[in-house]
């Protein structure tokens, strides 16, 4: 990254604290024990470092690469949230069944359930941007709801545990779940998460799809005039990618961490992956960065919930300010690609 | 009253109810959107109204808290005009913003407020004000003229709006500022100014929209308890076609698919209910996918 992005970033996230502590004194809590708490909960061990951090960071970089890449095409994914659980859904349906199978075969199987989930999921708002010109803005946001209500559904109807009494799936089989980086309880899903951000970036970086997506993000009309690229294509495939990492996050949270479906699964990774993809400048490899920090954010968050008395919800407001001051900074130099991102949805609309 | 006639009353009245936040939202947002701004914050700004409308009423009254929820909404509208027409910022992801930092800041100040305990049911609320006279229409009687005042507010805010949107020279300069800036400014209108205006206007009526959610439906402040109802407010506007007269029907529609869920209760028929839950948002994607195509937004909608 260029040193401009770094002084970005860290005013940003620096500012995104002192907001947080300003607002904690303001509200009465005890704002230096809070933070103390979201440190420790964060790096005070290598065991919250690996089991807490780097666990919450997995689903964050495949989310945030997921939006990244739609960023870049100039589409506008705020439904991962929708996919994520979707993602969720086939994998703990499809882990419930894979006992007899063994491990690699039963993880691969929940994962591409997973994967096309996801895709399914946004292939609605997909659909809809190209067939009646709905914005993906707010087709995608709607789903979220849909999604969280399905989720409801399934843990108290088809999917609930056996005993019928708790509203959440039976775990899944022992085959589907990821193994342990010995001595934390960090899965290997992260090494999916790594793999997939080397992967996103060799696209971007060294292909000719990749090339068009950020020529279609740039400006669609000019890549249709100047490079006869297929922009709604590009732009279609983008979002579908974008939903099928979201979906595949699921799957990888029910592999690795929760083994089994419930409601609030997620913390809210979908829209706190919007920050990671946009503090990264839509770079994959950044995302990976931006994924740790917001992943040391979640871990410190319940910590201080836990230790301080202050509820986890509060490192929103971090999010918040971070997309802000990002956000202005893009304004001033409009070089992130959300230029390309506003002009698609005016095409769009 | 006939069983069927009560029945019918009853589903009106609700529905009604459920729409009145949702037709307030929209209203603002109609406002801001023909501006040429989309504000996803309205989602958080309902819910700071939500909360400052529940602390303002058990300080001093109901009343007290409908003003103080007004003032919470236009507090974070102006965040969001300062970086949107200031700063020139994405609205979306300002929006998303806006709404991220409503959650956390809430979310902070109501455990420091009423514990893990919760807000206690003992809030003043808005208590229903009927209508002398046109409470006794058949039907539509108890649903339009038996309801708490910010449902009266809401109606007639409708066609105020229309009136000012489309019968005043500050209405107009708004419209032009919506379908092209560039044209507007040429033409001597203080476009930012005007967006900026837009802004709070929505701003404040989100605010109204979560008191009244808090203080003359639901009667508690919950975390996270507008539940994507601003982002509902959203699709109406896109749903009504920009229109105040559209807005009001969509919202209603949204109402009647909610008021459904108590129905089907009444009459006993097991449906699981997060299918109601569901059902608006499909309701409103299927409908978005047959009127988009067919009305067009203001031009500049979303343009910095």
């Amino acid at each position: 990254m260029p040193r401009r992005a770094w002084v970005i970033a860290g005013t940003a996230v620096g500012l995104g604290l002192a907001v947080l502590a300003a607002g904690l004194s303001l509200a009465g809590y005890d704002a230096g024990a809070a933070l103390a708490a979201l440190w420790t909960g964060a790096f005070g061990s290598w065991y919250a470092f690996t089991s807490a951090t780097l666990v919450r960071a997995v689903p964050l970089i495949l989310i945030g690469l997921g939006i990244a890449l739609g960023f870049r095409a100039g589409v506008f994914n705020i439904g991962a949230e929708g996919q994520f659980y979707a993602g969720a859904i086939a994998a703990t349906w499809v882990g419930l069944h894979v006992g007899a199978m063994p491990a690699a075969l039963a993880i691969s199987a929940v994962w591409s359930a997973a994967l096309l989930a996801g895709a399914c999921w946004v292939a609605v708002p997909v659909g809809l941007r190209m067939r009646y010109g709905v914005l993906e803005v707010i087709s995608t946001l709607l789903l979220n709801f849909v999604a969280e209500a399905l989720v409801s559904f399934v843990v108290q109807g088809p999917l609930q545990e056996r005993q019928g009494i708790y509203p959440q799936s039976d775990p899944i089989a022992l085959s589907a779940r990821l193994p342990f980086i010995p001595g934390t309880r960090l899965h290997v899903g992260l090494f999916l998460a790594l793999g997939c951000a080397g992967v996103l970036w060799y696209l971007f970086a060294r292909t000719r799809w990749g090339f068009n997506l950020r020529a279609v993000g740039a400006g669609p009309r000019a890549a249709e005039v100047s490079g006869r690229i297929d922009s709604r294509r590009v732009t279609a495939q983008a979002l579908l990618a974008s939903g099928a990492i979201a979906g595949l996050a699921g799957g990888v949270e029910v592999t690795g961490v929760s083994y089994a479906l419930y409601q609030n699964l997620s913390p809210g990774y979908g829209f706190t992956a919007i920050a990671v993809a946009l503090l990264a400048r839509l770079h994959p490899l950044g995302v990976v960065a931006a994924g740790l920090l917001f992943g040391a954010l979640e871990a410190g968050a319940g910590a201080m919930q836990r230790d301080a008395g202050v509820p986890a919800v509060a490192v929103s407001v971090v999010e918040a300010v971070v997309l802000l001051v990002v956000v202005i900074a893009a304004a001033g130099v409009q070089r992130i690609g959300l230029v390309g991102a506003a002009r698609a949805r005016r095409r769009a609309a | 009253m006939s069983g069927l006639e009560e029945l019918t009353a009853g589903f009106l009245a609700a529905a009604v109810r459920v729409a009145t936040p949702l037709l307030l939202a929209a209203t603002g947002e109609t406002v801001t959107e023909r501006a040429g701004v989309i504000n996803l914050g309205i989602e958080g700004m309902m819910l700071a109204g939500a909360l400052a409308a529940a602390l303002g009423a058990s300080a001093a009254g109901p009343w007290t808290g409908v003003l103080v929820g007004i003032g919470a909404g236009t507090a974070l509208a102006l965040v969001f005009a300062a970086v949107v027409v200031g700063a020139r910022g994405d609205q979306i992801i300002t929006g998303t913003a806006v709404t991220l930092g409503a959650v956390g800041l809430t979310g902070m100040v109501y455990r420091q407020a009423y514990g893990t305990a919760g807000a206690g049911l003992n809030l003043p609320t808005l208590a229903a004000l009927p209508v002398p006279g046109l409470r006794e229409i058949p039907l539509i009687g108890p649903a339009l003229f038996d309801q708490p005042a910010p449902t009266y507010i809401a109606i007639v805010a409708l066609p105020i709006v229309w009136w000012c949107l489309f019968r005043t020279r500050a209405g107009l300069m708004l419209r032009a500022t919506g379908e092209s800036q560039a044209m507007a400014r040429a033409a001597g209108v203080r476009t930012g100014l005007v967006r900026a205006v837009a802004t709070l206007i929505g701003g404040a009526f989100a605010g109204l929209a979560g008191a009244t959610l808090v203080l003359a439906q639901v009667g508690t402040f919950a975390e996270k308890m507008t539940a994507g109802r601003g982002f509902i407010a959203i699709a109406i506007v896109v749903l009504g076609r920009w229109h105040p007269a559209g807005v009001g029907l969509a919202a209603l529609l949204f109402g009647a698919a909610t008021a459904l869920q108590f129905l089907f209760q009444t009459l006993g028929w097991d449906v699981p209910y997060q299918l109601f839950l569901m059902l608006p948002y499909g309701l409103t994607l299927l409908a978005l996918a047959g009127l988009v195509g067919r009305v067009r937004p203001p031009a500049d909608l979303g343009r910095g």
